[in-house]
């Protein structure tokens, strides 16, 4: 199995992230240093949090650049909750300009007529492009979300998954080698830990039809 | 659709379920991490430990627990009981858990919550509310706290209200006067919370039947409930109930 980055960037508990990369036996370094990341073949990118203060961490530890090379090298990255909101333009979230590396914005939700805001439980996802992410996953399988904002990317190819909260939402993209998912894989049961196997198993280099 | 949680509150007193518990199988009566993953393996949507374990040198007890269980179970969990302190939540935090729940210390210090959510999230800090009928009280209900043991000046409602404002993320609302009924939970003072904050609310206390679910589910208008003996010593299933729920009309999780 590939050897797997996570970005540390002090923005949340990656704690869940650890013990399901554990408990699939995977081959990762938890790190927020450029040059230990620099020698992954592949990346996870999680968060939770806000999105400025997120921004200045990653300026901090000097991994805004370094994820932006190394998405333009081809690598694969997958950005979970924050981090999929934080690979887009801007987010509405205190005005924050983020990393770029896919045209869109992160929105707040409207709440109103009984919805509330953050958007916290499980939620179904039904697919809507076909991807190695959710291979042998049942379309419409449900997920655990906390989050107040979602990834609105610009382009209709970008979108592989939506999810129904008052509207459908963009609830996991794609552009390239990066993948990302606005709810917590590694909270969302058996059907979490299998996007998260697919990744680490399906998706990159080492495989057959790179990313896709 | 956003979908109704059951969530499953297992209390931990020295490492062990306090409740008298048999699962149908053989799985070993009492361990709480056995039982966290029988109840996963059933489809539970949440977990909830309650640590009540009376003496400080025996907490580290409880760390164990928590780190045991997020080795092997891969749904969100909270923990609470006797955390007083920043420490105590990044300890159990850092074991593994996605939330902590605060009650007494809450209303005791109410800063608590803000320094929380302003360290790890809101998202991350559950109010745990006791609250009993009392109608000299403006919305009907007052807190208590320390187990439901002693009575405090705060009206439930405001309280919840407060609570929010300071950053709760979530409110667990266990009504004093249905816990251990097993006759239904307590409806309006359910509904009255729910609506009033824009926080997700988890009804506590009474559940007999999974009737009783998908009456707060739905005119209590919760977004979870809480069971114990309804699975710990009832012998109903997370599966059985979900699908009574489904039944229902109610939007549940089933894979």
């Amino acid at each position: 199995m590939a050897r797997v980055g996570i970005v540390d960037y002090d923005a949340g508990n990656l704690k869940s992230v650890e013990t399901a990369l554990e408990y699939l036996q995977a081959d990762f370094v938890i790190s927020s240093d450029p040059e230990v990341l620099e020698r992954t073949e592949k990346l996870i990118f999680p968060g939770v949090g806000e999105a400025k203060a997120a921004m200045e961490r990653l300026k901090h530890y000097r991994l805004d650049d370094f994820i932006r090379e190394y998405y333009k090298a081809g690598r694969n990255i997958l950005g979970i909750c924050l981090g999929a909101q934080i690979v887009l333009s801007s987010s509405e979230e205190n005005g924050t300009q983020c990393l770029d590396l896919i045209s869109g914005t992160a929105r707040r939700f409207p709440g109103g007529q009984g919805l509330k805001v953050p958007h916290m439980g499980w939620n179904s996802v039904k697919v809507d492009m076909e991807s190695r992410l959710f291979e042998d996953i049942p379309n419409g399988s449900s997920f655990y979300f906390v989050h107040s904002y979602y990834p609105d990317p610009d382009e209709g190819e970008c979108r592989i998954a939506s999810t129904n909260y008052g509207f459908e939402f963009c609830s996991a993209l794609r552009q390239g080698s990066l993948h990302a998912v606005q709810f917590h894989p590694e909270k969302s049961g058996k059907w979490g830990l299998q996007l998260l196997h697919n990744y680490l198993s399906k998706i990159g280099p080492d495989c057959t039809i790179g990313g896709e | 659709m956003l979908q109704k949680r059951v969530i499953v509150c297992l209390d931990v007193k020295d490492g062990k379920t306090t409740k008298g518990v048999r699962f149908k199988g053989n799985i070993e009566v009492g361990d709480p991490v056995e039982m966290a993953a029988e109840y996963y393996r059933q489809g539970v949507d949440e977990l909830v430990f309650y640590d009540i374990t009376a003496s400080a040198e025996k907490r580290g007890i409880m760390i164990d627990v928590v780190r045991r269980v997020a080795r092997q179970i891969f749904i969100p969990f909270s923990v609470g009981g006797g955390l007083s302190s920043l420490d105590d939540m990044r300890a159990v935090i850092l074991a593994g858990a996605e939330k902590v729940s605060l009650n007494s210390q809450a209303v005791k210090n109410p800063q608590i919550i803000q320094e929380g959510a302003r360290l790890f999230g809101n998202q991350c800090i559950v109010l745990g509310m006791d609250a009993a009928r009392d109608d000299r009280m403006p919305s009907g209900y007052r807190v208590y706290i320390n187990g439901g043991r002693t009575s405090t000046d705060l009206d439930a409602l405001e309280w919840a209200r407060r609570a929010v404002q300071l950053g709760a993320g979530e409110i667990v609302l266990n009504s004093i006067d249905a816990d251990g009924t097993r006759e239904g939970y307590e409806i309006p003072l359910t509904r009255m919370v729910s609506n009033a904050v824009d926080v997700p609310v988890v009804a506590s206390g009474g559940a007999g039947k999974p009737e009783h679910l998908v009456e707060v589910l739905s005119q209590g208008c919760a977004d979870a409930a809480l069971i114990a003996s309804m699975v710990h010593i009832q012998g109903y299933t997370i599966e059985g109930i979900k699908k009574d729920l489904l039944q229902a009309g109610l939007p549940v999780r089933m894979d």
